[in-house]
């Protein structure tokens, strides 16, 4: 079997903007948890109150 | 040079009637495109081309690319007694398979694309409230712009992309089939479990994509049974001599604006490569339709594909290659064919998104579709310590894509935009000024009374006094504001206008 080698991806610029943004990580996911939490609060609101008999009764045709 | 990419997506939107005790979906959908088109007559807005319906004459759905179509495949049908208008933006609004569907103007590049997304969201979202005038109270309908019911019943949402006739069929496929299963990582549009056949949710709590648990075949004319990664259907709606149009149906509809952006750039730049033969090395997959459903059940981006030459690669890696092939092709090339400046904004967007993909997803969740509803059933699901299976995950995905405001689950994710309202709502009723969508869409605005019916490739007149004319419109790239502003801005009537072109065709 013919020996398996990877592609090489091009030169990745990003891979120094990672590190620059890592000291920042720990606050940014305070940040975004606090803010998902909020959403969550949100979507609770307009969730449908029957889950299951709306997931059950969501049948289509199948199209193309 | 490759042709102009000249490119549009249909989508195909799922349907749900409350309140009745017998609900027919096409009844449905038909209420529902009638309950708009009744609406924008009456106000006078947002384009009726009050009366006009879909030439027939030119389809030819079941015709094949490779010239015989195989036994036992089946030619799309064509229902043409449903309702099927045609709209002052250029675009067109139709019953098919029990579902609304909506087919944007063809559009120069994909922004513009996006920008004619949105504003199919907003004529959905008109015919709802439209449709709610007229129901009996108490029922409604409702719209979800998705691509399955999580029951095994999947309808799609497909692109087109105008190709030349020259380019080998073949070259077409090994290029961009690889493209077609790794561009998924950005497209999709995400899904709680699986709907192949055997696999459950406990083993496929979540996956990248609606689409890729229906795909059976690499190549094929299908679109409804035993889907292909590549469609053969050949029906350019234009001239066969130098076109085609290759019809790609194996993508998520995106309520994402990036991801679509994305979807349709970058897949434009890779049909631009390939059609100048630009793409060095093979990036031939060793098994294509199982490599669909690997990268979109793997959330980890990790998991390596084989190639046919012995080697293996990432999703990720795969498409870092594109986009280096794309940004060298940009180069020598220009990118002319995906529309300059905005071509340039696919390459940065694309990188962008990339990277993010490779460090770390979760930042990506204002920006690409599947990252978002992620991100909102694994919270869910800790919230309420919810199992895998668990209606409301089911009901949280469902509830992405409901195109009320009031329900809308990704209208309140905080993805990032890239049409503002103004120009979504203008997309409306005007057609883009760059494609041939410009002349069917100002003829329509101006002339209604005087157009029988219209289609892709042509328009047919009736001004009384002679018999009808079709004038057909061949040239995707011609009709447009540059080509014919003037023409129409000097005809006060459609038979000035055919007088005109009448006169032009002589000289």
């Amino acid at each position: 079997m013919a020996e398996r080698e990877q592609i090489k991806r091009p030169a990745p610029q990003h891979e120094q903007s990672e590190a620059r943004q890592a000291p920042a990580a720990s606050e940014q996911g305070e940040e975004l948890k606090a803010e998902l939490d909020d959403l969550l609060d949100e979507i609770d609101e307009v969730l449908e109150s029957n889950a299951e008999d709306f997931v059950k009764s969501y049948i289509q045709k199948g199209g193309q | 040079m490759a042709v102009p990419k000249i490119c549009g997506i249909e989508t195909e939107f799922g349907i749900v009637h409350t309140g009745a005790e017998e609900a027919n979906p096409i009844t449905a959908s038909s209420l529902l495109i009638n309950s708009y088109l009744s609406e924008v007559e009456r106000t006078g807005e947002g384009g009726p081309a009050a009366g006009v319906n879909w030439d027939f004459e030119d389809e030819m759905p079941g015709n094949d690319i490779r010239g015989i179509a195989p036994m036992g495949s089946l030619a799309p049908e064509i229902e043409t007694h449903l309702v099927n208008a045609v709209l002052t933006n250029g675009a067109r609004y139709y019953v098919d398979h029990a579902h609304p569907e909506l087919s944007t103007p063809e559009c120069g590049n994909a922004l513009d694309v996006t920008r004619y997304d949105k504003a199919a969201e907003l004529i959905l979202i008109r015919s709802m409230e439209a449709a709610a005038e007229v129901l009996p109270p108490g029922q409604a309908l409702v719209v979800y712009k998705n691509n399955s019911d999580g029951k095994g019943n999947s309808y799609g949402c497909h692109e087109n992309y105008l190709m030349a006739r020259a380019t080998p069929f073949a070259r077409i496929v090994a290029h961009a089939t690889a493209h077609l299963v790794t561009r998924q990582i950005f497209t999709g549009s995400g899904k709680v479990g699986s709907e192949a056949p055997g696999l459950t949710t406990a083993e496929v709590p979540f996956q990248i994509t609606q689409r890729a648990d229906f795909f059976e075949e690499e190549v094929g004319l299908e679109t409804t049974l035993k889907r292909p990664i590549i469609n053969t259907r050949d029906e350019p709606h234009a001239d066969a001599r130098h076109y085609r149009r290759l019809h790609v149906i194996t993508g998520d509809a995106n309520m994402s604006e990036v991801a679509t952006f994305l979807k349709v750039g970058t897949t434009a730049l890779v049909l631009a490569m390939v059609e100048d033969d630009f793409l060095p090395r093979d990036l031939r997959l060793r098994a294509p339709v199982q490599a669909m459903r690997q990268v979109s059940y793997d959330l980890s981006l990790a998991a390596p594909l084989e190639m046919d030459d012995g080697a293996s690669a990432t999703a990720l890696e795969i498409q870092w290659d594109l986009l280096d092939q794309a940004r060298k092709y940009a180069d020598s090339h220009g990118l002319d064919a995906v529309g300059g400046p905005i071509g340039e904004m696919v390459i940065d967007r694309w990188e962008q998104v990339l990277a993010g993909l490779e460090s770390d997803p979760v930042q990506l969740a204002g920006q690409l579709d599947w990252v978002a509803k992620y991100r909102l059933i694994q919270g869910l699901s800790e919230r309420y310590g919810l199992r895998p299976d668990d209606a409301r995950l089911a009901a949280l995905d469902l509830q992405y894509h409901d195109l009320r405001p009031e329900r809308s689950v990704a209208a309140r994710a905080g993805l990032e935009t890239l049409v503002s309202p103004h120009d979504a709502r203008s997309a409306v009723s005007e057609p883009p000024d760059d494609t041939r969508a410009y002349f069917r869409g100002q003829c329509l605005k101006r002339w209604a009374a005087s157009i029988v019916a219209a289609n892709w490739d042509s328009i047919v007149f009736d001004v009384g006094d002679e018999p009808l004319r079709r004038v057909p419109m061949m040239e995707p790239a011609r009709g447009t504001a540059a080509h014919v502003g003037r023409l129409l801005a000097d005809c006060d009537t459609a038979a000035e206008l055919l007088v005109r072109l009448r006169e032009s065709d002589a000289r």
